[in-house]
């Protein structure tokens, strides 16, 4: 399989699944186009929208997210039009640019194109049955808490980072996620996940599934663990398995 | 109507017109004694100075626990809130996205006028809607617009005078930084240094708009200072300025920090030293005449902006009375200068530094570029940026907002001047532990923090001008765009992306007193007092908040 079929099978998945922002393009977007709206988005977008496409309140490109586009439409007449009010200049660009910053932007900033993306029908099954995913994580209301919901993964993760997670996940896991033991000045030890921080408190959900908020000032000791709880699944399932749930997981869109 | 209810309000405005005194003039050489009017914010940065100390000494470190809110001010504003308010005898003077102005009682934050500016469709700025506020002379209030332009308002009736083009907005020129008045004269510069222009700053008539001098930031072939230039890269330098600038009435010099070369990422696109671009430029107020410069970080490749605010102070520099300026580069180091001549003191990095591996005896950096994909210290929003600094003058201490720890991976590109258009030459990347993790962003935009400390954290520094060496580091979980402000109470307020507005012990660094606002906080507190009460005001999110002692 060609890299080309790669992307356009990753694209499928994105529109078809695109609760919001749904894809209109009438075809697919070439990886030339992708490439060439990461060149142009690098130079013209980056500075407000920043490399995760999330640097403005309310509008995360990456994921879809926009205040006043759905269709590759409207996303066009954002950028030609720009926002006055909001600071956004007019970009006048080539139509050939204004096709490749979409579909930069339909792609998920993901160049990669080296990422598959399988069936999510075959990726639910695994996920439920010998992925036992739901032992740790939670969907839809369904499964533990132990780790993060993945009900909107799709959003807030790109395919390749999925995939990294599945496959690599001591090295994906993000610092924001980090299980974490805390015991406090009265001797209690608290195990949970971290969901926020700031310079004089913690917040967290604990083991018991209580949100917890505490202090730093009553913490003794603050650990957070250096490697994710999570197995590998590299050897446990194979690669087109693994490609099947990250198409499961990419399909993920709660908003 | 019945004739009762109209001719009503005309006697309630006949009581008021004979019961107000008429608005005082604020004359240039109030200006000058700011400082000695501490009830009053007269100028962005409080003064000529820039010191940001107030000589207000009634919130002290023995009552600051007793501050309470007074009066809230919500906006409908989106996006990072970075103006300073001015006060004026009882009226605070307030800008809002994207150029608002707003006049409100000082005392109860009642809003007495707004004055809506319509931006051009034209407009364009790398970095948001932003305007970090007003000057005032006599009557009239003087702001410049995100499309380039310097209008002058009435500051009684809150209606424009005069309003008048100084930069192209469509060649993406701008201005978000408050102007400064001087004598007679009105002093702006143009932003747009991710746009190729070429920067300048310039000084108009107050009376009329008239233009009376500019000076470029970037030298034209044959001018000093064009050496460091090759062909025609001088024609797109940038050389921005979007900051206030500092005035020495005596030496009857403006200090203006400039930024970043166009394009930002690129240097070998524009070989050469790049003057005035990420310096220091000293001009003459009458004429603009270019008195001395001191380059901070020539032929940049990082994006460091001299953004930044010249702190004036007379101090004993190790037993020498000396006329210094002070300035924590966004590139990490912090100088000391002789502001009369621009001789280079001293300078010390205050965060971890590798691109440069210290500075020779004239204060150029020792550059030491890092291999391609690896780590730059500080990373691209600098050690430090625009957040305004302190220095007070009892403690002898300099403060400034820093980010520690922070790094980002600089990247180039090829880049062609199209007009109007962003012209980068490259990127960057924050440096995260994971490849994809949230990284710092340019601004706080959500209530969680999902990128952790990991990346780095911010922190108020305090640092002695003699010895170069830190006093004391107070440290925060997030990173901090916060300005500073000292009190002849050695207090020290400030806040950061948490939220948290603090008062800090300024000798010690020990939190006296804090108050969780939520919103980040992005300018700089300022304080004033109205019928004999001490008012501190900060801007944290949507709202501005001020705070005085319990009644």
């Amino acid at each position: 399989m060609g890299k080309t079929c790669l992307v356009v099978a990753a694209l499928v998945t994105i529109s078809g699944a695109g609760v919001i922002g749904q894809a209109d393009h009438g075809s697919q977007y070439t990886q030339a186009e992708i490439a060439a709206g990461y060149r142009l988005y690098t130079t013209q977008c980056v500075q407000c929208h920043g490399g995760n496409g999330d640097g403005i309140s309310g509008v995360d490109l990456r994921r879809g997210v926009f205040r006043r586009a759905t269709s590759d439409e409207d996303l066009g007449r954002v950028i030609s039009n720009g926002v006055p009010g909001a600071g956004m200049p007019p970009f006048k660009l080539e139509p050939a640019e204004l096709t490749g910053v979409i579909a930069f932007i339909r792609a998920g900033f993901d160049q990669t194109a080296s990422v598959r993306v399988g069936d999510p029908a075959r990726g639910r099954t695994l996920y439920e049955g010998r992925g036992a995913c739901a032992s740790c994580h939670r969907v839809g209301g369904r499964g533990a808490l132990t780790a993060p919901d993945l009900s909107g993964i799709g959003l807030v993760r790109t395919v390749a980072a999925l995939q990294r997670s599945l496959v690599e996940p001591a090295t994906a896991m993000v610092p924001a996620n980090r299980p974490l033991r805390i015991v406090t000045k009265s001797g209690e030890t608290v195990d949970g996940r971290r969901l926020n921080e700031d310079t004089y408190t913690v917040q967290l959900l604990d083991a018991r599934g209580r949100l917890r908020s505490l202090a730093k000032a009553d913490i003794r000791t603050l650990t957070y663990a250096s490697a994710s709880p999570m197995p590998s699944y590299s050897s446990r399932l194979t690669s087109d398995e693994i490609s099947d749930l990250v198409g499961f997981l990419t399909s993920l869109r709660e908003p | 109507m019945t004739l009762r209810a109209l001719t009503r309000p005309l006697i309630a405005l006949a009581i008021l017109v004979a019961a107000s005194p008429a608005l005082a003039q604020v004359t240039a050489d109030r200006l000058r004694r700011a400082s000695e009017e501490p009830q009053n914010w007269l100028t962005y940065s409080g003064g000529y100075a820039s010191q940001r100390h107030s000589l207000l000494r009634q919130v002290d470190a023995a009552n600051v626990k007793n501050l309470e809110l007074k009066w809230v001010l919500p906006n409908q504003v989106f996006g990072a809130w970075q103006a300073t308010p001015l006060v004026v005898d009882g009226v605070m003077y307030v800008t809002q996205r994207p150029n608002d102005v707003l006049a409100v009682d000082a005392k109860t934050g009642r809003v007495f006028w707004q004055y809506r500016y319509t931006v051009s469709p034209d407009a364009r700025v790398c970095c948001g809607a932003n305007n970090r506020g007003l000057a005032i002379l006599g009557s009239t209030l003087f702001m410049g617009t995100l499309d380039g332009h310097l209008v002058a308002i009435d500051a009684a009736g809150g209606r424009p005078l005069w309003n008048i083009a100084v930069g192209n907005p469509a060649l993406g020129y701008s201005i978000t930084m408050a102007p400064l008045a001087v004598k007679d004269k009105i002093l702006v510069g143009v932003g747009g240094g991710e746009y190729g222009i070429r920067g300048f700053v310039a000084a108009y008539d107050a009376a009329s708009g008239k233009e009376l001098w500019r000076t470029y930031t970037v030298p034209a072939p044959g001018e000093k200072g064009s050496e460091t230039w090759t062909g025609d890269t001088w024609k797109t330098g940038g050389g921005s300025v979007w900051l206030t600038p500092s005035y020495d009435a005596a030496l009857n010099q403006t200090y203006w920090g400039i930024g970043n070369p166009g394009p930002d990422w690129n240097a070998e696109l524009r070989p050469g030293d790049n003057l005035y671009t990420d310096s220091v430029i000293a001009l003459d107020a009458d004429t603009g005449a270019l008195k001395w410069h001191f380059q901070f970080t020539p032929n940049d490749t990082y994006d460091y902006d001299s953004v930044q605010v010249a702190v004036l102070a007379d101090i004993s520099l190790r037993g020498v009375p000396t006329k210094t300026m002070m300035w924590a580069n966004r590139n990490g180091f912090f100088y000391v200068l002789n502001r009369e001549t621009g001789a280079f003191l001293s300078g010390t990095p205050f965060v971890k530094v590798n691109w440069a591996s210290g500075l020779d005896a004239k204060g150029r950096p020792i550059a030491t570029p890092q291999p391609a994909g690896q780590p730059t210290w500080p990373g691209n929003q600098g050690g430090t940026n625009w957040y305004s600094p302190s220095f007070s003058p009892r403690t002898g201490l300099f403060y400034l907002s820093a980010w520690e720890g922070y790094a980002s991976i600089f990247r180039k590109d090829p880049a062609t001047y199209v007009p109007g258009r962003n012209f980068a030459g490259g990127g960057h990347t924050v440096v995260t532990p994971v490849p994809g993790a949230p990284g710092v962003r340019i601004g706080r935009y959500s209530p969680i923090n999902d990128w952790t400390d990991v990346v780095g954290h911010g922190a108020v520094i305090a640092i002695d001008p003699n010895t170069m060496q830190r006093k004391w580091t107070f440290s925060q979980y997030d990173v901090t765009d916060s300005g500073i402000l000292t009190t002849a109470t050695d207090l020290l307020f400030t806040g950061g992306r948490e939220g948290y507005f603090y008062a800090l012990d300024a000798k010690s660094g020990d939190v006296l007193w804090k108050a969780s606002l939520g919103g980040q906080i992005v300018n700089g507190p300022m304080t004033y007092s109205v019928d004999g009460k001490q008012y501190v005001a900060v801007i944290s999110g949507n709202s501005l908040y001020t705070f005085a002692l319990r009644d």
